[in-house]
């Protein structure tokens, strides 16, 4: 039995799959926790902001028993996370408590310690989205905001979205593999990579210019612009449980938020 | 009933060359249309115009009349002229909405749109499938489908709207020789089984030739031949136009040629 109420007549394979309690929770309001999350992780100045999310982050993660899963969007926040040690590590402006000399470079306390908070900003984040991504269907997010009469223009947009990055990332593959059949070299050192994007670039980013076009025709010639909302598919649990949980974490954050902008939570590490 | 097209004249944006000159013709309730023509011919801008999606969504200049069971299609809503008249392009991926994550949903995205009641729209989604033969493919994901199998979801979600005359540019073009084999036999049963009036633009004219009652031939934007698919499509001039005629054609043209013909007009009667 699907987490979504089964509607009549609806094949089962439509219907939401459920796993574990986190899972099964209504789709906006994981949307309106991961939102939460990675706003307090930036907004929210020091260490309490990221630490706080990290642990909320764990907790959930641990329930919606996601582990390992959770290893690639580590590891894509690698380069950014390390350009941030480095930057503030090494060049932070007017830090003048050196940790050591290295011979032209000297590392400061200062430095290193935003770097940490930032990293952990920037971790908390994709965590965050890493939770949602992983615990909620795309189209099941869109599916539950077109319920509550969000513009299909908008729900379209997130979800092709989601689901146009493999189709990009496929035809970013078939353009190498005809450019690289034709003798561009893009393996090798880095210039020689970045030079084999050069070409890659113009049909990719016309091909798909010329795809949205075709796109656009075939919404028409489906309806995609007539009035009024569309027919859901699906019906999630969204009790008054829930309805206070997304109210309580929304107004909760905007609350933190505020405190945090006036100087009240200064008091925290 | 029927969509018709009276002298229709249509330019490009920015174009003073018309893509298309004086074009008049009728699409009947359950009548196959097959279009032929050389690249650049206006086949393309013909289906755009058929289906109401020219000038209304891609803009341009349209002299004459197109009109859908008697609805301008200059005047109409796009979204109440694809309950009238759907439209199939080259390419399945661009066609579908990316947003389904089963055949089932994206077969359903159409009639959602129209805000049906879900009974309808179960019951139109199922219909489609079962139409063309494809409802094992329901629970498939859109995005691994093979290249045929993605043209007949995206020919049955355009039937799922129910429209009362389908246009299909190319349908065949990007597909293998299997897949094109599995597009084929789908709109030969959908002609047989569905009243629909079908406007069918195909390079392939063995295909044409199973399955339309009339063709026209399509020069520079202009008609230069329109007759029943029998007769156009062996007109000896085809060649000379840029279109291959089909192989039965062909077959019975070289067999005349190498004098043959009463040998293999014996072999298909059966008579010695």
């Amino acid at each position: 039995m699907g987490s979504g109420s089964a509607r009549a007549g609806l094949p089962e394979f439509v219907q939401p799959l459920p796993i574990g309690p986190y899972r099964s929770l209504n789709p906006t309001t994981k949307g309106v926790i991961a939102v939460s999350e990675a706003l307090i992780a930036f907004a929210v100045r020091g260490w309490t902001g990221p630490l706080a999310v990290l642990a909320a982050l764990v907790l959930t993660a641990a329930v919606a028993r996601l582990g390992r899963s959770l290893l690639p969007f580590l590891i894509a926040t690698v380069p950014l996370t390390a350009s941030i040690l480095l930057v503030n590590t090494f060049l932070f402006p007017g830090a003048t408590d050196r940790i050591v000399s290295i011979g032209p470079f000297t590392p400061t306390w200062t430095g290193l310690t935003a770097a940490v908070q930032a990293t952990l900003r920037v971790v908390a984040f994709a965590m965050s989205v890493a939770v949602l991504v992983l615990t909620t269907r795309p189209d099941e997010l869109v599916a539950d905001l077109e319920r509550r009469g969000a513009p299909r223009g908008v729900t379209f947009v997130i979800g092709a979205t989601v689901r146009t990055i493999p189709r990009v990332v496929q035809r970013a593959r078939e353009i190498t593999e005809a450019q690289r059949a034709r003798g561009l070299d893009t393996e090798g050192r880095v210039w020689r990579r970045v030079r084999g994007i050069l070409p890659l670039a113009a049909p990719l980013v016309f091909g798909s210019l010329n795809e949205v076009e075709e796109q656009t025709m075939a919404l028409e010639a489906r309806a995609f612009s007539a009035r009024g909302h569309r027919t859901p598919l699906r019906l999630f649990p969204d009790g008054a449980g829930q309805r206070g949980l997304r109210w309580s974490v929304a107004l909760g954050t905007a609350l933190v938020i505020v405190l945090s902008i006036a100087g009240t939570l200064a008091f925290l590490p | 009933m029927a969509l018709t097209m009276t002298g229709v004249t249509y330019r490009y944006a920015g174009t003073t060359q018309p893509a298309l000159a004086d074009i008049t013709l009728e699409i009947e309730s359950g009548m196959v249309l097959g279009v032929v023509g050389a690249n650049e011919a206006g086949k393309s801008t013909l289906c755009l115009l058929a289906a109401g999606l020219a000038p209304a969504t891609i803009g341009g200049r349209i002299e004459g009349r197109v009109e859908i069971d008697g609805l301008s299609t200059v005047a109409t809503r796009p979204s109440v002229l694809a309950q009238r008249c759907g439209i199939l392009f080259q390419n399945a991926e661009t066609q579908l909405s990316g947003t389904a994550a089963t055949v089932w949903e994206e077969v359903a995205f159409g009639p959602r749109n129209l805000s049906l009641s879900l009974s309808e729209i179960v019951e139109r989604t199922d219909w489609a499938l079962d139409i063309l033969g494809i409802e094992t493919l329901g629970p498939r994901e859109p995005g691994r489908l093979s290249g045929g199998q993605a043209q007949l979801v995206a020919l049955a979600a355009v039937l799922a709207m129910r429209p009362a005359y389908v246009v299909l540019d190319e349908p065949t073009s990007q597909l293998d020789p299997q897949g094109t084999q599995l597009v084929g036999s789908a709109l030969q049963r959908l002609a047989q089984e569905t009243g629909s009036g079908m406007l069918v633009v195909e390079h392939k004219t063995d295909l044409l030739a199973s399955i339309a009652e009339r063709c026209i031939v399509l020069v520079d934007g202009r008609v230069v031949t329109d007759g029943s698919a029998a007769q156009v499509l062996a007109d000896p001039r085809l060649e000379e136009w840029g279109i291959e005629p089909p192989a039965a054609v062909r077959i019975g043209r070289a067999a005349e040629a190498a004098g043959l013909q009463d040998l293999l007009l014996s072999a298909v009667s059966g008579r010695p």
